[in-house]
Protein backbone atom coordinates (compact mmCIF):
# COMPACT_ATOMS: atom_id res chain seq x y z
CA UNK A 1 0.00 0.00 0.00
CA UNK A 2 3.06 2.58 0.36
CA UNK A 3 4.50 1.77 -2.08
CA UNK A 4 1.77 1.97 -4.57
CA UNK A 5 1.23 5.42 -2.70
CA UNK A 6 5.12 6.58 -2.92
CA UNK A 7 4.94 5.34 -6.64
CA UNK A 8 2.10 7.90 -7.09
CA UNK A 9 3.81 10.87 -5.55
CA UNK A 10 6.68 9.81 -7.25
CA UNK A 11 4.62 10.10 -11.11
CA UNK A 12 2.73 13.19 -10.08
CA UNK A 13 6.34 15.03 -9.00
CA UNK A 14 7.56 13.77 -12.35
CA UNK A 15 4.71 15.00 -14.15
CA UNK A 16 4.90 18.39 -12.16
CA UNK A 17 8.55 18.27 -13.73
CA UNK A 18 7.59 17.61 -17.28
CA UNK A 19 5.13 20.72 -16.98
CA UNK A 20 7.08 23.14 -15.62
CA UNK A 21 9.98 22.77 -17.49
CA UNK A 22 7.72 22.00 -20.54
CA UNK A 23 8.85 18.68 -21.53
CA UNK A 24 5.17 17.67 -21.61
CA UNK A 25 5.20 19.81 -25.00
CA UNK A 26 8.16 18.95 -26.80
CA UNK A 27 8.56 16.08 -29.52
CA UNK A 28 10.19 12.93 -28.50
CA UNK A 29 13.57 13.66 -29.78
CA UNK A 30 13.85 17.12 -28.42
CA UNK A 31 13.11 15.34 -25.27
CA UNK A 32 15.80 12.99 -25.56
CA UNK A 33 18.17 16.31 -26.26
CA UNK A 34 16.72 18.10 -23.14
CA UNK A 35 16.81 15.25 -21.02
CA UNK A 36 20.51 14.15 -21.82
CA UNK A 37 21.54 17.98 -21.52
CA UNK A 38 19.93 17.85 -17.89
CA UNK A 39 21.21 14.41 -16.93
CA UNK A 40 24.55 15.37 -18.03
CA UNK A 41 25.03 19.25 -15.91
CA UNK A 42 23.09 16.89 -12.89
CA UNK A 43 26.37 14.22 -13.06
CA UNK A 44 29.09 16.47 -13.45
CA UNK A 45 27.37 18.57 -10.48
CA UNK A 46 27.12 15.02 -8.53
CA UNK A 47 30.82 14.35 -9.22
CA UNK A 48 32.51 18.16 -8.45
CA UNK A 49 30.70 17.62 -5.56
CA UNK A 50 31.88 14.06 -4.67
CA UNK A 51 35.50 14.97 -4.85
CA UNK A 52 35.64 18.77 -4.09
CA UNK A 53 33.07 19.10 -1.33
CA UNK A 54 35.36 16.80 1.33
CA UNK A 55 38.05 18.76 1.26
CA UNK A 56 36.65 21.83 1.16
CA UNK A 57 34.58 21.42 4.31
CA UNK A 58 37.89 20.10 6.01
CA UNK A 59 39.45 23.10 5.05
CA UNK A 60 36.69 25.37 5.88
CA UNK A 61 36.40 23.88 9.52
CA UNK A 62 40.33 24.13 9.99
CA UNK A 63 39.83 27.28 9.36
CA UNK A 64 37.21 28.26 11.72
CA UNK A 65 38.87 26.48 14.84
CA UNK A 66 42.03 28.40 14.27
CA UNK A 67 39.72 31.54 14.35
CA UNK A 68 37.43 30.32 17.43
CA UNK A 69 40.98 29.46 19.08
CA UNK A 70 42.44 32.63 18.77
CA UNK A 71 39.43 34.51 19.91
CA UNK A 72 39.67 31.89 22.97
CA UNK A 73 43.37 32.55 23.55
CA UNK A 74 42.55 36.75 23.43
CA UNK A 75 39.77 36.28 25.46
CA UNK A 76 41.83 34.78 28.10
CA UNK A 77 44.82 36.77 27.92
CA UNK A 78 42.48 40.14 28.67
CA UNK A 79 41.29 37.89 31.40
CA UNK A 80 43.72 37.20 33.05
CA UNK B 1 -7.15 52.27 2.23
CA UNK B 2 -9.16 55.86 3.33
CA UNK B 3 -10.54 56.81 0.16
CA UNK B 4 -12.60 53.34 0.06
CA UNK B 5 -14.14 54.12 3.52
CA UNK B 6 -15.21 57.34 2.64
CA UNK B 7 -17.55 55.44 -0.34
CA UNK B 8 -18.50 52.18 2.06
CA UNK B 9 -21.53 54.06 2.66
CA UNK B 10 -22.41 53.77 -1.31
CA UNK B 11 -22.42 50.04 -0.97
CA UNK B 12 -25.42 48.19 0.54
CA UNK B 13 -23.46 44.68 0.55
CA UNK B 14 -19.89 43.44 1.27
CA UNK B 15 -18.14 44.00 -1.78
CA UNK B 16 -15.24 41.28 -1.66
CA UNK B 17 -12.78 41.12 -4.55
CA UNK B 18 -9.16 39.48 -4.81
CA UNK B 19 -6.84 38.52 -6.82
CA UNK B 20 -3.96 37.04 -5.00
CA UNK B 21 -0.60 37.73 -6.03
CA UNK B 22 1.37 35.21 -8.37
CA UNK B 23 3.70 33.25 -5.89
CA UNK B 24 7.82 34.03 -5.96
CA UNK B 25 7.96 30.67 -6.62
CA UNK B 26 5.71 30.26 -9.15
CA UNK B 27 6.90 33.26 -11.04
CA UNK B 28 9.99 32.15 -11.44
CA UNK B 29 9.07 28.85 -12.73
CA UNK B 30 6.65 29.96 -15.10
CA UNK B 31 9.78 32.16 -16.47
CA UNK B 32 12.37 29.08 -16.81
CA UNK B 33 9.45 27.02 -18.51
CA UNK B 34 9.21 29.97 -21.33
CA UNK B 35 13.00 29.94 -21.33
CA UNK B 36 13.53 26.48 -22.46
CA UNK B 37 10.43 27.26 -24.97
CA UNK B 38 12.01 29.77 -26.23
CA UNK B 39 15.74 28.02 -26.63
CA UNK B 40 13.87 25.02 -28.29
CA UNK B 41 11.97 28.15 -30.73
CA UNK B 42 15.14 29.27 -31.87
CA UNK B 43 16.47 25.48 -32.04
CA UNK B 44 13.54 24.55 -34.13
CA UNK B 45 14.06 27.99 -36.19
CA UNK B 46 17.82 27.17 -36.94
CA UNK B 47 16.50 24.19 -38.39
CA UNK B 48 13.73 25.44 -40.60
CA UNK B 49 16.17 28.32 -41.89
CA UNK B 50 18.69 25.16 -42.95
CA UNK B 51 16.15 23.23 -44.30
CA UNK B 52 17.41 20.57 -41.88
CA UNK B 53 13.37 20.57 -40.57
CA UNK B 54 10.34 21.02 -42.99
CA UNK B 55 9.08 24.40 -42.75
CA UNK B 56 5.14 24.42 -42.11
CA UNK B 57 4.25 27.92 -41.77
CA UNK B 58 4.20 30.74 -43.57
CA UNK B 59 7.28 32.20 -44.81
CA UNK B 60 8.25 35.04 -48.06
CA UNK B 61 8.69 33.89 -51.09
CA UNK B 62 12.54 33.57 -52.90
CA UNK B 63 11.72 36.87 -54.50
CA UNK B 64 10.77 38.36 -51.38
CA UNK B 65 13.85 37.77 -49.34
CA UNK B 66 15.19 40.98 -49.34
CA UNK B 67 12.44 42.70 -48.30
CA UNK B 68 10.75 44.34 -44.86
CA UNK B 69 10.96 41.09 -43.03
CA UNK B 70 7.00 40.07 -41.96
CA UNK B 71 7.59 37.13 -39.71
CA UNK B 72 10.21 38.06 -37.43
CA UNK B 73 8.80 39.42 -34.63
CA UNK B 74 7.77 38.12 -31.19
CA UNK B 75 4.47 37.78 -32.07
CA UNK B 76 5.23 35.17 -34.92
CA UNK B 77 7.82 34.00 -32.91
CA UNK B 78 5.63 33.01 -30.48
CA UNK B 79 2.66 31.51 -32.47
CA UNK B 80 5.30 29.45 -34.27
CA UNK B 81 7.02 27.96 -31.48
CA UNK B 82 4.79 28.13 -28.24
CA UNK B 83 1.15 28.62 -29.91
CA UNK B 84 1.40 25.84 -32.36
CA UNK B 85 2.48 23.13 -29.67
CA UNK B 86 -0.80 23.76 -27.21
CA UNK B 87 -2.91 24.61 -30.44
CA UNK B 88 -5.42 21.69 -30.22
CA UNK B 89 -7.10 23.33 -27.11
CA UNK B 90 -8.59 26.04 -29.02
CA UNK B 91 -11.25 26.11 -32.36
CA UNK B 92 -12.66 22.66 -31.16
CA UNK B 93 -15.73 22.31 -33.38
CA UNK B 94 -18.98 21.49 -31.66
CA UNK B 95 -22.13 20.20 -33.33
CA UNK B 96 -24.62 20.50 -30.95
CA UNK B 97 -26.66 23.33 -29.16
CA UNK B 98 -23.51 24.57 -26.32
CA UNK B 99 -26.26 24.22 -24.02
CA UNK B 100 -24.70 22.68 -20.44
CA UNK B 101 -23.90 19.74 -22.38
CA UNK B 102 -22.49 19.81 -25.90
CA UNK B 103 -21.11 16.82 -28.73
CA UNK B 104 -17.85 17.66 -30.25
CA UNK B 105 -16.05 16.31 -33.04
CA UNK B 106 -12.72 14.34 -32.39
CA UNK B 107 -9.63 15.44 -34.03
CA UNK B 108 -6.34 14.51 -33.70
CA UNK B 109 -2.89 15.38 -35.10
CA UNK B 110 -0.26 13.50 -36.88
CA UNK B 111 2.35 16.49 -37.37
CA UNK B 112 2.12 17.91 -33.82
CA UNK B 113 -0.79 20.61 -34.28
CA UNK B 114 0.32 21.97 -37.44
CA UNK B 115 -2.79 19.79 -39.44
CA UNK B 116 -5.91 18.27 -37.99
CA UNK B 117 -7.70 15.54 -39.24
CA UNK B 118 -11.11 14.47 -38.34
CA UNK B 119 -11.35 10.69 -37.03
CA UNK B 120 -15.39 10.84 -37.63
CA UNK B 121 -16.46 9.83 -34.37
CA UNK B 122 -18.19 12.75 -32.25
CA UNK B 123 -17.62 12.52 -28.55
CA UNK B 124 -20.76 13.25 -26.79
CA UNK B 125 -22.21 15.31 -23.95
CA UNK B 126 -18.88 16.61 -22.53
CA UNK B 127 -19.90 19.30 -19.42
CA UNK B 128 -19.74 22.66 -21.15
CA UNK B 129 -17.67 25.20 -18.67
CA UNK B 130 -16.64 27.30 -21.68
CA UNK B 131 -20.21 28.66 -23.40
CA UNK B 132 -21.60 32.19 -22.32
CA UNK B 133 -24.82 30.57 -21.37
CA UNK B 134 -25.41 31.85 -18.40
CA UNK B 135 -29.11 31.45 -17.62
CA UNK B 136 -29.32 28.21 -19.88
CA UNK B 137 -31.16 29.79 -22.87
CA UNK B 138 -29.41 27.78 -25.16
CA UNK B 139 -31.72 24.97 -25.89
CA UNK B 140 -32.97 23.25 -28.97
CA UNK B 141 -36.79 22.78 -27.12
CA UNK B 142 -38.64 25.49 -25.10
CA UNK B 143 -40.86 28.17 -25.60
CA UNK B 144 -37.98 30.46 -26.79
CA UNK B 145 -37.38 27.82 -29.21
CA UNK B 146 -40.95 27.24 -30.58
CA UNK B 147 -41.19 30.75 -30.59
CA UNK B 148 -38.09 31.12 -32.79
CA UNK B 149 -39.66 28.72 -35.15
CA UNK B 150 -43.04 30.26 -35.29
CA UNK B 151 -41.38 33.77 -36.55
CA UNK B 152 -38.71 31.65 -39.13
CA UNK B 153 -41.44 30.72 -40.71
CA UNK B 154 -43.08 33.75 -40.70
CA UNK B 155 -40.84 36.30 -41.73
CA UNK B 156 -38.06 34.15 -42.90
CA UNK B 157 -34.20 33.88 -41.59
CA UNK B 158 -33.03 37.08 -43.69
CA UNK B 159 -33.95 40.47 -43.70
CA UNK B 160 -31.74 41.78 -46.62
CA UNK B 161 -31.61 45.92 -45.55
CA UNK B 162 -30.52 47.93 -43.24
CA UNK B 163 -32.28 49.27 -40.08
CA UNK B 164 -32.15 52.77 -42.25
CA UNK B 165 -33.79 51.52 -45.33
CA UNK B 166 -36.42 48.56 -45.07
CA UNK B 167 -35.00 46.51 -42.35
CA UNK B 168 -36.66 47.77 -39.70
CA UNK B 169 -39.30 45.20 -38.84
CA UNK B 170 -42.28 45.75 -36.25
CA UNK B 171 -40.46 42.86 -33.85
CA UNK B 172 -36.88 44.84 -33.73
CA UNK B 173 -39.59 47.88 -32.03
CA UNK B 174 -41.20 45.61 -30.04
CA UNK B 175 -37.52 44.36 -28.92
CA UNK B 176 -36.46 47.70 -28.26
CA UNK B 177 -39.65 48.89 -26.21
CA UNK B 178 -39.11 45.65 -24.37
CA UNK B 179 -35.29 45.96 -23.72
CA UNK B 180 -36.63 49.77 -22.58
CA UNK B 181 -38.84 48.57 -19.61
CA UNK B 182 -36.29 45.64 -18.75
CA UNK B 183 -33.44 47.71 -18.10
CA UNK B 184 -35.48 50.49 -16.97
CA UNK B 185 -34.68 53.03 -19.13
CA UNK B 186 -37.07 55.26 -21.21
CA UNK B 187 -35.31 53.56 -24.67
CA UNK B 188 -33.14 51.45 -26.24
CA UNK B 189 -31.64 50.25 -29.87
CA UNK B 190 -30.75 46.62 -30.77
CA UNK B 191 -28.24 45.86 -33.01
CA UNK B 192 -26.65 42.98 -35.07
CA UNK B 193 -23.50 41.99 -33.44
CA UNK B 194 -22.48 43.06 -29.85
CA UNK B 195 -18.44 43.83 -30.87
CA UNK B 196 -20.28 46.28 -33.39
CA UNK B 197 -22.10 48.23 -31.24
CA UNK B 198 -19.57 49.33 -29.20
CA UNK B 199 -16.72 49.85 -32.38
CA UNK B 200 -19.84 51.45 -34.18
CA UNK B 201 -21.37 53.20 -31.73
CA UNK B 202 -18.52 55.25 -29.80
CA UNK B 203 -17.26 57.00 -32.32
CA UNK B 204 -20.76 58.53 -32.99
CA UNK B 205 -21.07 59.93 -29.44
CA UNK B 206 -17.32 61.44 -28.76
CA UNK B 207 -14.97 63.06 -31.20
CA UNK B 208 -11.72 65.00 -31.13
CA UNK B 209 -11.81 67.27 -28.47
CA UNK B 210 -13.34 65.04 -26.44
CA UNK B 211 -11.81 62.88 -23.65
CA UNK B 212 -12.27 59.28 -23.06
CA UNK B 213 -10.99 57.44 -19.68
CA UNK B 214 -10.90 53.90 -20.31
CA UNK B 215 -10.04 51.01 -17.86
CA UNK B 216 -7.22 49.23 -18.34
CA UNK B 217 -8.63 46.27 -19.09
CA UNK B 218 -11.54 46.79 -21.44
CA UNK B 219 -12.57 44.61 -24.17
CA UNK B 220 -11.06 44.98 -27.74
CA UNK B 221 -14.40 46.31 -28.82
CA UNK B 222 -13.97 49.36 -26.37
CA UNK B 223 -11.05 49.91 -26.78
CA UNK B 224 -11.64 49.74 -31.03
CA UNK B 225 -14.03 51.94 -30.76
CA UNK B 226 -12.80 54.72 -28.59
CA UNK B 227 -9.66 54.32 -30.70
CA UNK B 228 -11.98 54.91 -34.08
CA UNK B 229 -13.78 58.33 -32.70
CA UNK B 230 -10.72 60.19 -32.61
CA UNK B 231 -11.17 61.37 -29.07
CA UNK B 232 -8.20 61.58 -26.29
CA UNK B 233 -7.90 58.40 -24.55
CA UNK B 234 -6.44 57.96 -20.78
CA UNK B 235 -6.31 54.38 -18.77
CA UNK B 236 -6.95 54.22 -15.13
CA UNK B 237 -6.07 51.20 -13.37
CA UNK B 238 -8.09 48.09 -13.34
CA UNK B 239 -11.37 49.17 -10.96
CA UNK B 240 -9.24 51.95 -8.76
CA UNK B 241 -11.22 54.51 -8.05
CA UNK B 242 -8.19 56.79 -6.60
CA UNK B 243 -6.36 56.65 -10.49
CA UNK B 244 -9.87 57.17 -12.02
CA UNK B 245 -10.88 59.98 -9.80
CA UNK B 246 -6.79 61.58 -10.48
CA UNK B 247 -7.55 61.46 -14.26
CA UNK B 248 -10.39 63.23 -13.60
CA UNK B 249 -9.15 66.02 -11.60
CA UNK B 250 -6.20 66.07 -13.68
CA UNK B 251 -8.67 66.52 -16.89
CA UNK B 252 -10.68 69.39 -15.18
CA UNK B 253 -7.56 71.02 -13.81
CA UNK B 254 -5.88 70.96 -16.80
CA UNK B 255 -8.18 71.02 -19.70
CA UNK B 256 -6.67 69.68 -23.34
CA UNK B 257 -2.96 69.49 -23.90
CA UNK B 258 -1.87 72.17 -25.80
CA UNK B 259 -4.66 74.96 -26.09
CA UNK B 260 -5.92 74.16 -22.58
CA UNK B 261 -9.50 74.50 -23.48
CA UNK B 262 -12.04 72.52 -21.38
CA UNK B 263 -12.38 69.03 -23.19
CA UNK B 264 -15.97 68.72 -24.86
CA UNK B 265 -17.22 65.49 -23.09
CA UNK B 266 -15.26 63.18 -20.30
CA UNK B 267 -16.95 59.76 -21.15
CA UNK B 268 -15.51 56.87 -18.92
CA UNK B 269 -15.84 53.43 -20.13
CA UNK B 270 -15.99 50.33 -18.10
CA UNK B 271 -17.45 47.58 -18.00
CA UNK B 272 -19.90 45.07 -15.86
CA UNK B 273 -17.96 42.17 -15.64
CA UNK B 274 -14.63 41.86 -16.87
CA UNK B 275 -14.53 38.31 -18.69
CA UNK B 276 -11.32 37.79 -18.23
CA UNK B 277 -10.62 38.77 -14.15
CA UNK B 278 -14.03 37.92 -13.07
CA UNK B 279 -14.05 41.42 -11.25
CA UNK B 280 -17.05 43.33 -11.23
CA UNK B 281 -16.91 47.27 -11.44
CA UNK B 282 -16.85 49.49 -8.33
CA UNK B 283 -20.22 50.78 -9.70
CA UNK B 284 -21.58 52.68 -6.75
CA UNK B 285 -18.08 54.86 -6.62
CA UNK B 286 -18.08 55.56 -10.55
CA UNK B 287 -21.73 57.26 -10.83
CA UNK B 288 -20.03 58.95 -7.46
CA UNK B 289 -16.86 60.26 -9.17
CA UNK B 290 -18.95 60.69 -12.31
CA UNK B 291 -21.73 63.08 -10.39
CA UNK B 292 -18.93 64.75 -8.87
CA UNK B 293 -16.64 65.76 -11.84
CA UNK B 294 -19.52 66.01 -14.48
CA UNK B 295 -18.89 63.65 -16.90
CA UNK B 296 -20.89 61.11 -18.77
CA UNK B 297 -20.66 56.97 -17.85
CA UNK B 298 -20.67 54.41 -21.13
CA UNK B 299 -21.32 50.52 -19.14
CA UNK B 300 -20.63 47.88 -21.05
CA UNK B 301 -22.90 44.83 -19.22
CA UNK B 302 -21.85 42.41 -22.16
CA UNK B 303 -21.53 39.90 -19.32
CA UNK B 304 -23.10 41.03 -16.26
CA UNK B 305 -26.82 41.48 -18.15
CA UNK B 306 -29.16 38.50 -16.75
CA UNK B 307 -25.99 37.23 -14.99
CA UNK B 308 -26.15 39.48 -11.81
CA UNK B 309 -28.87 41.05 -9.60
CA UNK B 310 -31.48 39.93 -8.13
CA UNK B 311 -34.04 40.02 -10.81
CA UNK B 312 -31.46 39.51 -13.24
CA UNK B 313 -31.30 43.17 -14.17
CA UNK B 314 -27.82 43.41 -14.63
CA UNK B 315 -25.04 45.13 -12.54
CA UNK B 316 -27.33 48.71 -11.82
CA UNK B 317 -29.33 45.65 -10.03
CA UNK B 318 -26.79 43.92 -8.58
CA UNK B 319 -25.89 47.52 -6.39
CA UNK B 320 -29.27 48.95 -5.88
CA UNK B 321 -28.83 51.99 -8.27
CA UNK B 322 -30.96 53.55 -9.99
CA UNK B 323 -30.56 53.04 -13.89
CA UNK B 324 -31.39 56.35 -14.96
CA UNK B 325 -27.21 57.51 -13.57
CA UNK B 326 -25.52 55.29 -16.15
CA UNK B 327 -25.79 57.69 -18.91
CA UNK B 328 -25.29 54.61 -21.68
CA UNK B 329 -25.79 51.19 -21.06
CA UNK B 330 -24.88 49.14 -23.42
CA UNK B 331 -25.20 45.08 -23.28
CA UNK B 332 -25.48 42.15 -25.82
CA UNK B 333 -27.65 39.26 -25.82
CA UNK B 334 -25.22 37.20 -26.69
CA UNK B 335 -24.51 35.67 -23.45
CA UNK B 336 -27.68 35.13 -20.84
CA UNK B 337 -30.25 35.30 -23.67
CA UNK B 338 -28.87 32.84 -26.10
CA UNK B 339 -28.93 34.60 -29.04
CA UNK B 340 -26.91 37.34 -30.73
CA UNK B 341 -26.54 41.25 -31.23
CA UNK B 342 -26.04 43.90 -28.46
CA UNK B 343 -28.15 46.91 -27.48
CA UNK B 344 -27.87 50.46 -26.58
CA UNK B 345 -30.17 52.28 -23.75
CA UNK B 346 -30.39 55.26 -22.28
CA UNK B 347 -32.44 58.76 -22.61
CA UNK B 348 -34.93 58.85 -25.69
CA UNK B 349 -32.91 62.00 -27.27
CA UNK B 350 -29.53 59.96 -27.05
CA UNK B 351 -31.35 56.82 -28.82
CA UNK B 352 -33.17 58.82 -31.23
CA UNK B 353 -29.26 60.62 -32.23
CA UNK B 354 -27.80 56.93 -32.18
CA UNK B 355 -30.67 55.85 -34.75
CA UNK B 356 -29.42 58.58 -37.00
CA UNK B 357 -25.92 58.66 -37.09
CA UNK B 358 -24.63 55.42 -35.61
CA UNK B 359 -22.50 53.77 -38.19
CA UNK B 360 -24.09 50.32 -36.94
CA UNK B 361 -27.65 51.61 -38.45
CA UNK B 362 -26.22 53.25 -41.56
CA UNK B 363 -24.66 50.33 -42.95
CA UNK B 364 -24.54 46.86 -40.74
CA UNK B 365 -27.62 44.53 -41.37
CA UNK B 366 -30.08 44.24 -38.69
CA UNK B 367 -31.09 41.23 -36.53
CA UNK B 368 -32.65 38.47 -38.11
CA UNK B 369 -36.07 37.82 -36.64
CA UNK B 370 -36.09 34.51 -35.36
CA UNK B 371 -32.91 35.94 -33.17
CA UNK B 372 -35.13 38.70 -32.19
CA UNK B 373 -37.92 36.27 -31.28
CA UNK B 374 -35.55 34.24 -29.06
CA UNK B 375 -34.49 37.82 -27.23
CA UNK B 376 -38.28 38.93 -26.92
CA UNK B 377 -38.86 35.23 -24.92
CA UNK B 378 -36.25 34.88 -22.87
CA UNK B 379 -36.51 38.64 -22.00
CA UNK B 380 -39.93 38.00 -20.73
CA UNK B 381 -38.76 34.51 -19.42
CA UNK B 382 -36.38 36.35 -16.84
CA UNK B 383 -39.07 39.15 -15.96
CA UNK B 384 -41.55 36.82 -15.43
CA UNK B 385 -43.92 38.13 -18.02
CA UNK B 386 -44.75 34.62 -19.75
CA UNK B 387 -46.83 33.56 -16.25
CA UNK B 388 -44.06 30.96 -14.43
CA UNK B 389 -41.49 31.36 -12.31
CA UNK B 390 -38.77 29.80 -14.15
CA UNK B 391 -36.58 32.91 -15.01
CA UNK B 392 -36.68 34.19 -11.28
CA UNK B 393 -35.46 30.37 -10.84
CA UNK B 394 -32.60 30.53 -13.15
CA UNK B 395 -31.38 33.82 -12.00
CA UNK B 396 -31.59 32.04 -8.33
CA UNK B 397 -30.11 28.73 -9.55
CA UNK B 398 -26.98 30.50 -11.45
CA UNK B 399 -25.97 32.89 -8.18
CA UNK B 400 -26.43 29.52 -6.10
CA UNK B 401 -23.92 27.56 -9.01
CA UNK B 402 -21.71 30.79 -8.66
CA UNK B 403 -21.01 30.70 -4.98
CA UNK B 404 -20.68 26.76 -4.42
CA UNK B 405 -18.27 26.74 -7.32
CA UNK B 406 -16.18 29.14 -6.64
CA UNK B 407 -16.28 27.97 -2.93
CA UNK B 408 -15.20 24.26 -4.15
CA UNK B 409 -12.18 25.56 -6.11
CA UNK B 410 -11.03 27.64 -3.28
CA UNK B 411 -10.95 25.02 -0.87
CA UNK B 412 -9.23 22.78 -2.71
CA UNK B 413 -6.26 25.34 -3.37
CA UNK B 414 -6.54 26.85 -6.35
CA UNK B 415 -6.14 30.58 -7.09
CA UNK B 416 -8.96 31.96 -8.40
CA UNK B 417 -9.21 35.96 -9.76
CA UNK B 418 -12.00 38.01 -9.31
CA UNK B 419 -15.58 38.93 -6.73
CA UNK B 420 -17.10 36.31 -5.16
CA UNK B 421 -20.65 37.15 -7.18
CA UNK B 422 -19.50 36.97 -10.46
CA UNK B 423 -20.30 33.67 -13.04
CA UNK B 424 -17.07 33.59 -14.88
CA UNK B 425 -14.26 31.85 -12.97
CA UNK B 426 -10.52 32.53 -13.80
CA UNK B 427 -8.69 29.58 -12.67
CA UNK B 428 -5.13 30.92 -12.47
CA UNK B 429 -2.31 28.01 -14.45
CA UNK B 430 0.49 30.46 -14.59
CA UNK B 431 2.77 27.64 -16.43
CA UNK B 432 3.01 27.42 -20.57
CA UNK B 433 2.86 23.51 -20.32
CA UNK B 434 -0.31 23.70 -17.97
CA UNK B 435 -2.13 25.78 -20.25
CA UNK B 436 -1.69 22.57 -22.57
CA UNK B 437 -1.80 19.96 -20.50
CA UNK B 438 -5.10 21.38 -18.57
CA UNK B 439 -7.21 21.72 -21.87
CA UNK B 440 -6.52 18.22 -23.01
CA UNK B 441 -6.74 16.19 -19.57
CA UNK B 442 -10.16 18.05 -19.31
CA UNK B 443 -11.51 17.00 -22.35
CA UNK B 444 -9.91 13.31 -21.46
CA UNK B 445 -11.81 13.04 -18.40
CA UNK B 446 -15.36 14.86 -20.95
CA UNK B 447 -15.29 18.56 -19.75
CA UNK B 448 -14.61 21.21 -22.20
CA UNK B 449 -13.07 24.24 -20.76
CA UNK B 450 -11.47 27.54 -22.40
CA UNK B 451 -7.77 28.26 -21.02
CA UNK B 452 -6.57 31.44 -22.01
CA UNK B 453 -2.88 32.38 -22.49
CA UNK B 454 -0.28 35.31 -23.51
CA UNK B 455 -1.61 37.75 -25.92
CA UNK B 456 -5.13 38.07 -23.76
CA UNK B 457 -3.84 37.56 -20.27
CA UNK B 458 -0.12 38.68 -19.10
CA UNK B 459 2.37 36.72 -20.08
CA UNK B 460 2.62 34.64 -16.42
CA UNK B 461 -1.25 34.63 -16.05
CA UNK B 462 -2.24 32.55 -18.23
CA UNK B 463 -5.60 30.88 -17.00
CA UNK B 464 -8.49 28.92 -17.60
CA UNK B 465 -12.06 30.34 -17.33
CA UNK B 466 -15.17 28.70 -16.26
CA UNK B 467 -18.21 30.18 -17.48
CA UNK B 468 -21.08 29.11 -14.83
CA UNK B 469 -24.60 28.28 -16.26
CA UNK B 470 -28.09 28.05 -14.67
CA UNK B 471 -28.12 25.03 -16.66
CA UNK B 472 -25.45 23.04 -14.61
CA UNK B 473 -26.55 21.01 -11.67
CA UNK B 474 -24.60 20.52 -8.56
CA UNK B 475 -23.51 17.17 -9.63
CA UNK B 476 -21.54 18.83 -12.90
CA UNK B 477 -19.79 20.85 -10.88
CA UNK B 478 -18.57 18.38 -8.51
CA UNK B 479 -17.58 16.34 -11.42
CA UNK B 480 -15.77 19.27 -12.85
CA UNK B 481 -14.14 20.46 -9.45
CA UNK B 482 -12.53 17.23 -9.04
CA UNK B 483 -11.20 16.56 -12.68
CA UNK B 484 -9.55 20.26 -11.89
CA UNK B 485 -7.66 18.79 -9.51
CA UNK B 486 -6.79 15.20 -11.23
CA UNK B 487 -5.70 17.62 -14.21
CA UNK B 488 -2.44 18.44 -12.85
CA UNK B 489 -3.11 21.88 -12.06
CA UNK B 490 -4.07 20.87 -8.28
CA UNK B 491 -2.51 22.66 -5.21
CA UNK B 492 1.02 23.04 -6.34
CA UNK B 493 0.91 26.82 -5.14
CA UNK B 494 -0.48 26.07 -1.65
CA UNK B 495 1.85 23.10 -1.18
CA UNK B 496 4.38 25.29 -2.22
CA UNK B 497 3.59 28.10 0.37
CA UNK B 498 3.57 25.83 3.16
CA UNK B 499 6.54 23.58 2.09
CA UNK B 500 8.73 22.15 4.55
CA UNK B 501 11.51 23.40 2.38
CA UNK B 502 10.67 26.90 2.39
CA UNK B 503 10.47 27.04 6.24
CA UNK B 504 14.09 25.40 6.52
CA UNK B 505 15.91 27.78 4.27
CA UNK B 506 14.13 30.53 6.52
CA UNK B 507 15.54 28.62 9.88
CA UNK B 508 18.67 28.10 8.77
CA UNK B 509 19.31 31.58 7.20
CA UNK B 510 18.52 33.07 10.47
CA UNK B 511 21.32 30.88 12.06
CA UNK B 512 23.68 31.82 9.60
CA UNK B 513 22.79 35.09 10.16
CA UNK B 514 23.47 35.26 14.14
CA UNK B 515 26.43 33.02 14.30
CA UNK B 516 28.08 35.53 12.07
CA UNK B 517 26.78 38.18 14.14
CA UNK B 518 28.59 36.20 16.90
CA UNK B 519 31.73 35.51 15.50
CA UNK B 520 32.18 38.96 14.08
Amino acid sequence: MDIKNLKNYLYWLFCQFELITCSYLMEPWEKVLFYTFNIAMLFMVLYTAYIYVSIHISTAFQFCLHLLGNQHENAVSIVK
Amino acid sequence: VEPISLFSRLYKRPFNEAFEETPMLVAVLTYVGYGVLTLFGYLRDFMRQWKIEKCQNATEREEQKDFVPLYQDFENFYTRNLYMRIRDSWNRPICSVPGAKVDMMERVSHDYNWTFTYTGRVIKDIINMGSYNYLGFAQKAGTCQEAAAKVLSQYGAGVCSTRQEMGNLDKHEELEKLVARFLGVESAMAYGMGFATNSMNIPALVGKGCLILSDELNHASLVLGARLSGATIRIFKHNNMQSLEKLLKDAIVHGQPRTRRPWKKILILVEGIYSMEGSIVRLPEVIALKKKYKSYLYLDEAHSIGALGPSGRGVVDYFGLNPEDVDIMMGTFTKSFGAAGGYIGGKKELIDYLRTYSHSAVYATSMSPPVVEQIITSVKCIMGEDGTTVGKARVQQLAENTRYFRRRLKEMGFIIYGNEDSPVVPLMLYMPAKIGAFGREMLKRNIGVVVVGFPATPIIESRARFCLSAAHTKEMLDRVSVSSGLSFAHAFYKQIQQLFFCRLVQCLVHKLLNLMFKVL
